[in-house]
């Protein structure tokens, strides 16, 4: 036997199976937007209709408001998680006893179904059964309802975030600063640049790589967050918490318009790969380029 | 850089430790608590232990149904993803297929959609284009099985390429040279080798697969149900048992844990790669 002819043998299952589940779905979906179908109706048949699936979601108010949340549910977490990560990893970068030990305790979070953690802060956070809302009460007179107000609720999804994935960025961080070469620090301060010049102009140039690397990353899982808000909040309270993926699991299926639904499904994918086309184009294949 | 106390430093770590793992500590409190203690004032400290919650969780045969479920499909999607993912390593590695780092590229490019946007597609090609006269993938430990893949198959081939990569081909040229067929060269060769890779895949696919639920909640409806998607049945039955939700939680957890104390230095290595590579 030829011996490439092996090596695609080799690869035949693999390949047929992320065909038949990856790239079939992917244009099936996209057939099915340009088409009314909804197999209940008294037309159950597909009927081909252009793009007024299309038309009509534009003038989709929950659809524009529920992208509206998740790039502000996106925004918050992200900048925070990146904030709170790389103070975290610069206090790993001095020696203390039992660094490792903390370490580990630290990455917990990562490994945790997201369905699971949204269940831990539902009961961290249901008044009357979870902790927070009683020490709120207790200490600060203020009463903590997420089924209630929506900036509660909003605030209490991107805490959780901020808990769940705050790890990811420390150890990419981590993993950045260890390899940072010592001699310009040295030589910053030998010319007497204090602290904050140092960040400015050392540290955040040579470790902008792993930012941007480790932003790319979490800005894509954030932006596809659902096991979790479905858990604490439901997407609630009215759609203060409905996220795309929320906003699709909670209107595309109890409703049997599977066009529609597709065409939703089409744009967030879509914007999807725009927002991180547009993060490529603009932050990471520039500095490639220069590097030549 | 300044040297600072380091007894500030492992308080400042304490108290960070203790944000942690408290909310995981108040998922415990809960569950061993009975229904009647719940609403008063809550408090931190746990007084008395009450297993009765996991007691009726095991007693569950729904329940039970889908712990069973949830073992099958995850273990199953993951000898499947670590095996297919060795054979595509191996055929990526040691083969000169024209256009190979674009078939690499194109398995992680599955992994990249988010997962709400296939449910509708994944829900209606299970029902109705997938499907055999009358039996349709849809509900069905298999299909479950093969679904995942969809995420942890292009997971497998990237953990284990530089597993492959790192293997040297002279091995496998040598055993060619000794006469030995393809199939013997890959099972006693480098099989071997590439076991402490293989092993981190394993274990990383089957929690991934074990974790999973928005595919699981919308593909399935009685028959292939995890235990994730009962998790969330108990909350939206009239009136939530906070006490069930828990243990069940606490159950969904511990398989993670314990494979978290397994390979928890790959994870940070895994975790880390791409941000020295970027």
């Amino acid at each position: 036997m030829h011996p490439n002819k092996l090596g695609w043998l080799l690869l035949a299952p693999t390949m047929l199976i992320l065909f038949l589940f990856g790239v079939v779905p992917f244009f099936y979906v996209i057939w099915v937007s340009f088409h009314q179908w909804n197999p209940f109706a008294a037309d159950p048949s597909m009927i081909f209709n252009w793009a007024s699936n299309y038309r009509q979601l534009v003038f989709d108010a929950q659809f524009m408001a529920s992208l509206g949340v998740t790039l502000a549910f996106v925004f918050f977490a992200v900048l925070s998680e990146l904030v709170i990560g790389y103070l975290l990893a610069q206090a790993f970068m001095k020696d203390f006893p039992g660094k490792a030990f903390f370490r580990t305790i630290h990455t917990l979070p990562l490994i945790m179904a997201p369905i699971i953690v949204g269940s831990i802060w539902k009961l961290m956070t249901t008044p009357s059964i979870g902790i927070i809302p009683s020490l709120l009460d207790s200490w600060f007179g203020y009463n903590l309802n997420i089924g209630q107000s929506a900036m509660a609720a909003f605030i209490t999804t991107v805490v959780m975030d901020i808990w769940h994935w705050t790890p990811l960025v420390t150890l990419s961080l981590i993993a950045a600063l260890v390899s940072l070469p010592a001699d310009p620090f040295e030589q910053a301060q030998i010319d007497g640049a204090n602290k904050r010049q140092i960040f400015w102009h050392i540290t955040l140039p040579m470790i902008r790589p792993a930012i941007i690397a480790t932003v790319f990353i979490r800005l894509m899982d954030a932006m596809r967050t659902v096991d979790e808000v479905l858990m604490l909040t439901g997407g609630g309270p009215g759609s203060a918490t409905r996220y795309v993926g929320v906003h699709i699991f909670k209107e595309v299926f109890p409703r049997t318009n599977y066009g529609y639904g597709s065409a939703i499904s089409v744009i967030v994918l879509y914007l999807t790969i725009v927002v991180c086309w547009l993060l490529y184009v603009g932050l990471i294949a520039p500095r490639n380029t220069k590097k030549g | 850089m300044k040297r600072s106390n380091p007894w500030l430093m492992v308080l400042f770590w304490v108290i960070i430790s203790f944000l942690t793992l408290f909310p995981i500590y108040w998922l415990f409190v809960i569950s061993v608590k009975p229904a009647v203690d719940l609403f008063s004032t809550p408090d931190i400290w746990l007084t008395k232990v009450y297993w009765q919650n996991y007691i009726d969780v095991l007693n569950d045969r729904t329940l039970r149904g889908y712990m069973m479920n949830s073992l099958i499909i995850s273990s199953g999607n993951a000898v499947l993803c670590t095996t297919l993912g060795f054979l595509t390593c191996y055929a990526l590695s040691r083969f000169n297929l024209p256009g190979k780092e674009s078939i690499f590229f194109w398995t992680i490019t599955n992994r990249m959609a988010p997962p709400a946007v296939f449910l509708l597609p994944m829900y209606l090609l299970l029902t109705q284009v997938y499907r055999v006269g009358d039996f349709a993938l849809a509900d069905t430990r298999i299909g479950m099985i093969l679904v995942y893949c969809t995420f942890n198959l292009p997971f497998a081939i990237w953990t284990l390429r530089p597993t492959l990569d790192g293997i040297p081909r002279e091995l496998d040229e040598a055993a060619y040279v000794d006469g030995a067929s393809p199939l013997r060269v890959i099972v006693e060769v480098v099989f071997p080798l590439a076991r402490p890779g293989l092993a981190v895949t394993l274990i990383l696919t089957w929690v991934f697969a074990w974790n999973e639920y928005l595919l699981a909640a919308t593909l399935t409806n009685f028959n292939a149900r995890t235990l994730t998607t009962g998790l969330s049945e108990y909350v939206t039955t009239t009136g939530t048992e906070w006490g069930i939700m828990a243990a069940i939680s606490v159950f969904t957890l511990i398989p993670a844990l314990i494979v978290f104390s397994l390979v928890q230095r790959h994870i940070v290595t895994g975790l880390t790669f791409g941000a020295v590579k970027g």
